[in-house]
């Protein structure tokens, strides 16, 4: 039980409750879908960006407690930060959700390391990623629909 | 319970066949096997089942002590090996009755099963403007090749709608079913929704228009008895992991007559008669549909496999399985929020459900930590999914060895995902 109270974690399921920047974003400036074929989760991620600084992300989309909120905490984590920002932000996230050896307690992660449970559930890394390699693709400007398989 | 066993008690007085449950799991090394702890609950077995020792033992004695290539050597040892593996095609000939083994060919799974018919029989059979006409319970399976198939072709595949407990809307198939329908392509239990489907009926609509009629059988063939020539279908697929046998080995069966004209499937040794630069001439069935050397090992364990449900009985195994899925569809119905999603009349035993408010892999992930192994997902029938409009269920599929208690377990487990998820 305390593990996977350590992957349920109550800000994850507050957030999977009640998720933040749901929703359509108008005059997006980039923007990304998401799918996790064996789960069936998918995910939108659009973004306002100003001079390189992200203004403005909502995600809009239907998946497991994980990915949705996953998909809100990170858009709380990137509003404000330049897109290189952001890029290294996923970069540190993929690291604490697989790396067993990654700091539990990354100070640019934030919030975001109530997702280090994840990492004692390889099933469930995909759902807790998918939205960052939305974001990346947003990012990168692909226009391709990603997918986690 | 104590209901049950008396209903069991009653069912033996009446001389009914059944079976001890303790005594079968017995023979199951795997089910003895725990999970962080708890004791294990394998409620999985739409995906695989698990492996009776006897099958175990069979498999490691052919390697240990009977091992040789098989239709080639003149010595005693690959006649030994020949013997057994053709021996193992006469098992599964008389599991599903086929009227003599030559009508058997060996597979890798029925998914190459089903994708040897749409090469050889569809790429002959089916042209331009043609129809192939499957179902939407159908699992990726018996989408996909013939997908394939009607790009290659220009041909139209054709979808038999389902109704919203599961089941086969038989006056919608036949209103398909015309002078271009080539071919009838129908799942007989549905994986995701445990829908039986009257396959008989099926293969009488499609006959009665001269159409040839494909079974799939992967989930029917460890639940109940099948006899081809009583369903009267042109072709039936199994999957051995499925009857309690080895991965990587499977089954088509195909009336004579169809087998004799289809043209082979892949080429190489085994299935040829004689081999020129100029021309090749080729094997007799059902050798012609098995190129290079075979699953030798996985064809005798698959003998061994049938010959194991044989000796339990499919009555023994229909009514444990019946009572189970009575007892489960119980418990489950009386949970807070859950929906089964696939309720039809004639039903297996796979219950496939959604939790209100919860995602299927949440359920997942948290019955695992109880010990309780179960799938989520689309179950490989996405099309399944769309119809009910959800993205995923949770699915437990019970076979001959599971028990009561473990469907308890289930639900024990279910209330804990309420718990983390109120």
């Amino acid at each position: 039980m305390s593990h996977l109270r350590e992957l349920y974690q109550e800000v994850i399921l507050d957030h999977n409750r009640s998720p933040r920047n749901f929703g359509p974003l108008e005059d997006a400036d980039l923007q990304a879908d998401g799918h996790n074929p064996l789960c069936g989760d998918r995910l939108s991620i659009a973004v306002r960006v100003d001079d390189g600084v992200v203004t403005d992300v909502r995600f809009q989309g239907s998946g497991c407690a994980i990915s949705q909120a996953s998909a809100s905490l990170m858009t709380e984590g990137i509003k404000g930060k330049t897109l290189d920002e952001a890029r290294a932000l996923f970069d540190r996230f993929h690291r604490l959700v697989t790396d067993q050896t990654a700091s539990t307690d990354d100070p640019a992660l934030g919030k975001l390391n109530v997702f280090a449970g994840v990492r004692d559930y390889p099933a469930r890394v995909k759902c807790a990623i998918l939205a960052w390699h939305t974001l990346r693709a947003a990012v990168d400007n692909r226009h391709e629909a990603v997918s986690t398989e | 319970m104590r209901a049950l066993q008396e209903t069991g008690d009653r069912r033996q007085e009446a001389g009914e066949a059944t079976l001890d449950v303790r005594e079968i799991r017995e023979m199951f090394p795997l089910l003895a096997g725990t999970v962080g702890g708890k004791p294990l609950a394998y409620l999985d077995n739409a995906a695989t089942t698990q492996k009776p020792r006897v099958v175990l033992d069979t498999l490691s004695r052919y390697y240990a002590a009977e091992n040789a290539n098989i239709h080639r050597g003149v010595y005693q040892l690959s006649q030994n090996a020949t013997q057994a593996y053709e021996g193992a095609r006469g098992k599964v000939a008389a599991f599903l009755n086929a009227a003599e083994p030559a009508e058997i060919i060996f597979t890798r799974n029925a998914t190459e099963g089903i994708n040897l018919v749409a090469q050889t029989f569809g790429r002959w059979q089916v042209g331009e403007g043609d129809d192939v006409v499957i179902s939407t319970m159908e699992h990726h399976s018996n989408i996909v090749p013939w997908q394939m198939l009607c790009e290659e072709k220009g041909a139209r595949l054709r979808v038999v709608p389902i109704t919203d407990a599961g089941e086969l809307m038989l006056d919608e198939l036949a209103s398909l079913l015309g002078p271009r329908t080539k071919l009838v392509s129908i799942v007989h239990m549905s994986n995701s929704l445990g829908t039986i489907n009257p396959v008989r009926q099926v293969v009488e609509l499609a006959h009665a228009q001269g159409i040839p009629v494909l079974i799939d059988g992967s989930q029917a063939a460890y639940h109940r008895a099948v006899d081809v020539q009583a369903i009267g279908c042109d072709f039936y697929v199994v999957t051995g992991h499925k009857l309690y046998g080895p991965t990587g080995i499977g089954a088509l069966y195909g009336q004579r007559r169809w087998l004799e004209a289809m043209p082979p499937y892949q080429g190489g040794g085994d299935m040829i008669s004689s081999v020129t630069f100029e021309r090749t001439t080729y094997n007799k069935v059902p050798h012609k549909f098995e190129a290079g050397t075979p699953h030798i090992a996985g064809a005798i364990g698959l003998g061994a496999a049938v010959d194991f449900i044989r000796s339990v009985g499919f009555e023994a195994i229909a009514g444990h399985e019946r009572r189970l899925l009575d007892y489960a569809t119980d418990r489950l119905s009386a949970v807070p929020g859950l929906r089964l999603i696939g309720t039809a009349r004639e039903k297996v035993s796979i219950l496939s459900f959604v939790l209100d408010g919860v995602h299927a892999h949440d359920i997942g992930t948290i019955v695992d930590t109880e010990g309780v192994a179960i799938r989520t997902g689309h179950h490989c029938t996405q099309p399944v999914m769309a119809r009910f409009n959800v993205p995923a269920t949770a699915r437990a599929s019970l076979a001959m060895y599971n028990t009561v208690e473990e469907i308890d377990q289930l639900v024990t487990a279910l209330t804990k995902v309420r718990e983390i998820f109120s």
